[in-house]
């Protein structure tokens, strides 16, 4: 067994969640150092991780096992492969720049990094999760912090209601997908949650076409699919900044991910039938999505909405079950990841200054905080998909992908484009540049240098993807050879 | 068998023997130690407790077969024991938890009933047939009347007290009417030989099945599913804090055991009715449980409708009759009893210091004591069913065995109400972390027993929650003792 | 040496960014700083063109110093970059006309250095198109060169004007020509996005030598469509995006716009580089891939020629406003290159078609110095009278003698006078287009004619007729940088009417070779 450093990643954050609570709760500087180290320190192993996989030999690397429940076939079985590699990566540098960001909470920060090292032990663990137990195990502790972080800590207008939505949305997604998950333990006889032995359980087709909408519905909610996608605007805009980052950074991936993992990869059967309506409705994601964010005038409301829009392109990559499609879903997955947590961060800049998201209200920040902007500008040219930046990486090929399935569905998609270069244009120019309303000037502040630090980090990112592909597609490209080996049967 | 009283045949109610010893010191003890030490008194049972689980678990463990007893009286098997084991556990820490309340603590006769109560709870766990089941139900029920009227100038607690003795003394009733129908038409009440006899034939299933849904009364009671739950909400609310915590625990679970040995050691041959009953008091259970707990803000009413929807719960893995089923049933309860232990005890607590059972009172809690509030969140939160904490774990294999056992449609209704059930804790949950209250710089004070049994049972919970394969062996080896 | 010459290629396109790389760190006070190290830094890709120039092989077919990297394979598109005569013209024009603009905008006071950063940008935006052969790449260089435009005219744009737009609202002018610009583009692009996906997905690469074989060999069926149908719609996404750039009418209403009101500079580049991508893209891509629908079309795109010709020339007439009159002329002048080009495509391979072609490319090149020289020349009679109404000025000749006489030179030079470039390159379109579409060269010679008309009533109402008091003492001549940024210019300008065969030569056998 080699040295275990997925098992590191994983418990390294719920381990500094309760060294935290041996420091006294007014010592908020060391609580949050002792929070940036070990999310330093997650990511840093996750960047190694990263980097050190063999794109070239494939398959799932850095593999332990461990027995659990031997009697029932539960197994604490972790691994990456090609697709989950550049996730891990992403929750670190999200974690990472998270924490930095929310340097600025002063009540009850113990509290509320303890939470959020919980949220970041689930997301790692599902995403490294071999086997079916571990996932779910892992991804219900993803999913009740948000509760407590969004209702304690958001804003005060919508939390209650935002967190109590999001928590039994997600909730019920999950707990439907495990029903699901234990359909195919019983149904396969090998007596075994092992993800890596269930790909081979042959399930009968009637089977795989019963269950198939259970588990990747179950947790295409968490993705944010059209028409369950109502918690994700609200919780996105009621919870604090780092939170949301997290949400619509990470989060709505471990949902798209597990979908895939669960749904596609151990139900290709089930895929191949559902498929067109899931196309469908991830297109109602991909149109409506912008078309809602346009007419927005809350800053953060455009932001969610968009996510709601960038995860429709992700479930249509997955939808299409071709090479392409796989591809480009996993680039956006990361690319969307990164941007989306840019956009919050900047967001809680500009709210914590002005306290007010309604655009309307806003102008003239550029002047306040330039780099800021140039941050956001090119997370928007991002989010446009424009090239030479990691969104259009990820989107064309996704693209190519509907191409080979419906050409006319790539054509209705690629009107959001338009409307997100639309809103996003109004947006800059709103926010950012114009006259700053007169009771702003003055008033607002550059943001902190560890403010600054995080938002280089990202854009550093999505422009090395953008203009070096070669950075991350071969490592995307090596997991979805083993997507298409699974449904290669079809 | 009359006449030779063997060694195995002690060490098989080893167990009854040495409460009924630790009865007898207490009781002498109450007399003894005056006023101010009777406190003492608390921590005697405990230790008494702890030291009966001790030698229980080195020298009166079972063998892989299930054995009979005082001529058919007593079964001796893993699935007796180990719920002995829970109740003594149980019990125990009820008497720490208890020790506390001055009109409790100080009372011998407060030991003394529980102690009798966990008698009767280890009797009803190996019973072997019709007689001494009703014995021992009735040997546990009485001193928890008792003991829910305890506050004698407290109208709540009277009323708990007096409505628990009415719907109990009825609900045994009709049981016992059960009862006499199965003996009148076998001729036996020992259950093997009931078995035996239907099992061949020689009694009309329909007979039997009508015998047993009187029973079913009783066990249902005891059990707290709907539609026998009426008296729940109001004794939990009533009956001192500490009791309700024991009634809503080792209680239940001393039902579960009975129910499950009447059930498949007596009654094979009506499994298939027995689950579509079963499946339908479970959903009703959970279903009507869950719903009216979102109406409460008492908490310990809120509780008691949890319970009953836990209730529910566990009795989907008795509808999935399968060895997976009944190890579920176990796992749960196990989990259950220590994750409501915990509850209940942390309520107790607050109330001491607030005076208070309200939800709205917990405002705040989260800043006046964060370790409390930490142990709260975690016992909650196991009851919703959220990982890392037993309650997952435990709801998993529950729904697993009525999946596996292809009542998938029982699992989706346990699914579902298991987020309505998250609704009203993560309610709770919100009420004492995110609102404020003007008393926040009172701090909750825990004694260090007090807070030490806590601490046992929240790290009980998590533990469980992770590193759950040896409280799985156990639960199997239990099973394995009716299949 | 051996290092530049084998990397020449990427040396040229990625040196601006280079450059703008090292602004970044420049602080942003030290405005004389980073104006100097922008222009230098640009004149480092012109010398490497000029070598690039001399070094290369007029009478070998094909791309020269291709270059070939690794960049996306996954989806089968590379790093690939080539010139031949046509782009090798175009690359001169770029990397001239840059440094030019960069020296034109010393007088820009406000945020000095990201001005300069994105103008750096914009250039490596504009050399990637020119510069890809692989599809894709095209593609990101393409939209990349919108981005640093937007910026340039929302920000740096004329400060006056309003616009209503829709529910009534007032908007700075600029920010409506920048917006317009912006969405027009990319609304076009999108199309040119699509097609490109699926070319990619159906000839299984973006190489463009490849592309170019497989796509025309296909035959059959596809999507359910007969090949026919999925060119010709494929043939008109390519054609719309093309055409809103160049711009032929009538999808030019962004440019009037957006020339206006960008800055001096960013007038320059607009007219005298962005827009030339449109063209070569028609060239490089539309011609090469789709040649029966070109060719089947050929009749409907001169059409559209002459109308802009036409209608450029009398909206250009029509205007009291210099710098949309200057504006206007673009849609003018660049409907000549569509009318070669369309020529060229329904006679592909005759020598009339090779001369039309010849004709669009150099007037490509033309246009884009006379252009740039007459937004500049605008440019500094703005700085010095803060109008640019024609009726505001009058007589100015006397009292800014140089000025007038460059000005007169770079319009003549735009109306075509014989002896300067632009008669060079019209003549040929003409002569190239006449035998093929004999109806259209015949009215757009009613378009010339125009040419000459607001031309002449631009240079008159602004230098000669009577003098406007208003301006005496009050109005400073061209100074000496001024003079600096117009010099190159102006010598292209009687260089290439004398003696065009350097930089014909090149064209013609580029274009010989094309079919």
């Amino acid at each position: 067994m080699q040295f275990p450093i997925l098992s590191i990643i994983v418990f390294t954050p719920i381990t500094a969640a309760v060294l935290l609570q041996l420091i006294p709760s007014e010592r908020m500087t060391e609580i949050r150092v002792t929070a940036l180290a070990a999310a330093f320190f997650a990511m840093f192993l996750s960047a190694w991780v990263y980097f050190s996989y063999d794109a070239g030999a494939g398959g799932y690397q850095f593999v332990e096992k461990y027995d659990w429940l031997p009697v029932l076939g539960i197994s604490y079985h972790v691994g990456v492969d090609g697709i989950s590699a550049p996730l891990v990566l992403l929750t670190g540098v999200v974690m990472f720049t998270g924490v930095l960001i929310s340097w600025g909470i002063d009540d009850r920060p113990r509290e509320f990094f303890t939470f959020l090292f919980i949220l970041a032990t689930g997301v790692f663990g599902v995403f490294v999760a071999l086997d079916l137990f571990g996932l779910f195990f892992f991804y219900e502790i993803a999913v009740f912090p948000m509760y407590l972080l969004i209702a304690i800590w958001g804003w005060k207008v919508t939390r209650e209601y935002a967190a109590m939505k999001l928590t039994l949305y997600l909730f019920i997604g999950s707990v439907i997908a495990l029903v699901g998950g234990l359909a195919m333990y019983f149904a396969s006889g090998l007596n075994t949650f092992d993800m890596l032995a269930l790909e081979n359980a042959n399930f009968s087709r009637e089977f795989q076409i019963f269950w198939f909408p259970f588990v990747f519905f179950g947790f295409a909610v968490l993705g944010g699919i059209f028409p369950f996608h109502n918690w994700s605007p609200d919780g996105h805009v009621a919870a604090p900044t780092a939170v949301s980052m997290f949400h619509a950074g990470v989060l709505m991936k471990l949902g798209a991910f597990a979908a895939l993992r669960v749904g596609i990869m151990l139900l290709p059967e089930g895929a191949q039938f559902h498929l067109p309506w899931i196309i469908l409705l991830a297109l109602v994601n991909v149109v409506y999505g912008a078309y809602i964010a346009m007419v927005q005038t809350d800053f953060k409301y455009v932001i969610g909405f968009s996510s709601v829009s960038h995860m429709g392109l992700v479930m249509i990559g997955f939808a299409t079950l071709t090479r392409e499609g796989f591809i480009g879903a996993g680039v956006q997955m990361f690319s969307h990841g990164i941007m989306t947590a840019l956009f919050f961060a900047v967001v809680g800049m500009v709210y914590d200054r002005a306290h007010t998201r309604e655009i309307p209200e806003l102008g003239g920040f550029a002047r306040a905080m330039p780099l800021v902007a140039v941050a956001f500008i090119i997370g928007g040219l991002v989010s446009m998909g424009m090239p030479g930046f990691s969104g259009f990486i990820a989107e064309f090929p996704i693209f190519m992908g509907l191409w080979n399935y419906r050409p006319w569905i790539a054509i209705v998609a690629a009107i959001s484009i338009v409307i997100t270069a639309s809103y996003i244009i109004r947006i800059i120019g709103s926010v950012f540049f114009g006259d700053m309303p007169e009771q702003f000037v003055g008033h607002i502040g550059d943001v902190t240098a560890l403010d600054k630090v995080a938002l280089v980090v990202l854009c550093v990112i999505m422009v090395s993807v953008g203009v070096y592909p070669s950075v991350m597609v071969p490592i995307v490209e090596s997991g979805v050879n083993g997507v298409l080996a699974l449904l290669g049967g079809v | 068998m009359i006449g030779n009283v063997t060694t195995e045949m002690i060490l098989a109610i080893l167990p009854e023997i040495s409460l009924l010893i630790l009865a007898g010191i207490v009781l002498l003890m109450d007399v003894l130690w005056d006023e101010e030490r009777r406190r003492g008194l608390g921590w005697l049972t405990a230790a008494g407790l702890g030291a009966i689980l001790v030698i229980s678990l080195a020298a009166a463990q079972p063998g892989a077969e299930s054995v009979r007893m005082w001529g058919g009286m007593i079964r001796h098997d893993w699935l007796s024991f180990v719920f002995k084991m829970l109740f003594i556990f149980g019990a125990g820490v009820t008497a720490l938890f208890a020790m506390e309340m001055r009109e409790l603590g100080r009372r011998g006769e407060f030991y003394l009933l529980l102690l009798v109560s966990t008698i009767g709870m280890s009797l009803m766990a190996s019973a072997g047939d019709l007689i001494m089941l009703y014995l021992s139900i009735e040997t546990t029920s009485i001193p928890l009347y008792i003991l829910a009227g305890f506050f004698k100038r407290d109208n709540k607690s009277t009323e708990a007290g007096f409505k628990y003795l009415l719907f109990g003394a009825l609900t045994s009733t009709v049981m016992l009417y059960g009862f006499s129908l199965l003996y009148g038409f076998a001729g036996t009440t020992d259950f093997t030989q009931l078995t035996q006899i239907v099992l061949d034939g020689e009694l009309p299933l329909s007979l039997v099945l009508g015998a047993l849904l009187l029973v079913l009364v009783g066990f249902g009671f005891k059990v707290s599913v709907v539609p026998f739950h009426f008296w729940a909400p109001d004794v939990y609310e009533g009956a001192p804090t500490p009791v309700a915590g024991f009634l809503s625990t080792a209680s239940k679970a001393a039902g579960f055991a009975v129910l499950m040995r009447v059930l498949i050691e007596a009654f094979p041959v009506a499994v298939p009715y027995w689950t579509a009953i079963l499946a339908a008091l479970s959903t009703a259970s959970m279903t009507l449980g869950n719903a009216l707990a979102l109406a409460q803000h008492n908490i310990k009413r809120l509780l008691a409708y949890s319970s009953i929807a836990h209730a529910g719960y566990a009795l989907i893995g008795v509808a999935a009759v399968s060895a997976l089923g009944i190890t579920s049933v176990v796992f749960y309860l196990l989990v259950y009893v220590i994750t409501n232990l915990a509850a209940f005890g942390i309520v107790s607590a607050f109330s001491r210091v607030s005076g208070s059972d309200e939800i709205a009172d917990y405002a705040g809690l989260s800043r006046r004591s964060p370790g409390l509030a930490l142990m709260m969140l975690i016992a909650f939160l196991s009851l919703a069913g959220m990982p890392p904490l037993g309650g997952f774990v435990a709801k998993v294999f529950v729904f697993a065995a009525a999946v596996q056992q292809e009542l998938v449609w029982l699992a989706m209704v346990g699914v579902l109400n298991s987020i309505v059930g998250l609704y009203y804790y993560l309610i709770v949950l919100k009420v004492v972390y995110l609102y404020r209250s003007e008393d926040e710089d009172k701090p909750v004070p825990l004694t260090r027993p007090y807070a030490l049994a806590l601490v046992i049972l929240i790290a009980g919970v998590i533990l469980i929650g992770t590193i759950f394969a040896p409280w799985f062996s156990w639960s199997e080896v239990a099973s394995a003792a009716l299949f | 040496m051996n290092f530049i010459a084998n990397n020449l290629l990427t040396l040229i396109l990625f040196i601006p960014t280079l450059v703008a790389g090292v602004l970044v760190f420049l602080p942003s006070q030290e405005k004389k700083l980073i104006r100097w190290v922008a222009f230098l830094g640009s004149l480092i890709p012109l010398a490497l063109a000029i070598f690039l120039w001399i070094n290369f092989n007029r009478g070998q077919a094909g791309f020269q110093f291709e270059e070939h990297f690794v960049w996306y394979a996954a989806i089968n598109s590379t790093y690939h970059l080539g010139v031949d005569g046509l782009s090798l013209t175009m690359v001169l024009l770029t990397t001239l006309l840059t440094p030019v603009s960069i020296l034109a905008s010393y007088s820009i006071e406000d945020r000095v250095k990201p001005y300069m950063i994105l103008f750096l940008l914009l250039e490596t935006g504009m050399l990637g198109v020119f510069l890809s052969l692989d599809l894709l790449l095209f593609f990101v260089f393409w939209e990349i060169g919108l981005v640093p435009m937007y910026f340039l005219i929302n920000q740096w744009g004329s400060e006056k004007g309003e616009r209503e737009i829709w529910g009534g609202r007032k908007i700075q002018a600029r920010t409506y020509a920048s917006f317009k610009f912006i969405i027009y583009t990319m609304g076009g692009s999108l199309g040119l996005l699509l097609a490109t996906q699926m070319l990619g997905v159906v000839a299984g690469t973006f190489d463009m030598p490849l592309l170019f074989e497989r796509w025309t060999a296909l035959s059959g069926a596809l999507f359910g469509l007969p090949i026919g149908t999925v060119k010709a719609i494929a043939f008109w996404a390519f054609v719309v995006a093309f055409a809103i750039k160049v711009p032929v009418w009538p999808f030019h209403t962004w440019l009037p716009d957006a020339h206006t009101e960008a800055p001096t500079a960013g007038s320059m580049i607009l007219a005298g580089v962005l827009l030339k991508l449109g063209a070569y893209g028609f060239l490089r891509l539309v011609l090469p891939l789709y040649p029966e629908e070109a060719r089947y079309y050929a009749g409907a795109l001169a059409f559209l020629a002459t109308m802009a010709i036409i209608f450029g020339a009398f909206a250009s007439y029509g205007q009291d406003d210099f710098k949309r009159l200057v504006a206007y002329s673009s849609v003018n002048h660049m409907g000549f290159v569509v009318l070669g080009i369309a020529a060229a495509a329904f006679a592909a391979g005759t020598e009339d078609a090779v001369i039309a072609l010849n004709g669009a490319v150099l007037q490509m090149f033309n246009h884009g110095i006379s252009a740039a020289g007459m937004f500049f020349l605008v440019g500094v009679i703005y700085e010095r009278t803060h109008t640019r109404d024609l009726n505001d000025f009058g007589g100015l000749f006397p009292l800014i003698p140089v000025y007038g006489g460059i000005l007169m030179f770079t319009s003549m030079a735009s109306l075509g006078l014989p002896g300067l470039n632009g008669f060079i390159s019209e003549f040929l379109v003409v002569r190239g287009a006449w035998p093929i579409f004999t109806v259209y060269t015949a009215l757009s010679m009613l378009g010339l004619l125009f040419t000459g008309a607001y031309i002449l009533k631009g240079i008159k109402k602004t230098l000669h007729g009577p003098l406007n008091e208003a301006w005496m003492g009050r109005i400073s001549e061209i100074n000496l940088r001024e003079i600096i940024v117009m010099a190159p210019l102006l010598v292209l300008m009687l260089w290439i009417g004398v003696w065009p065969a350097w930089i014909l030569d090149v064209i013609n056998r580029a274009m010989a070779m094309f079919f």
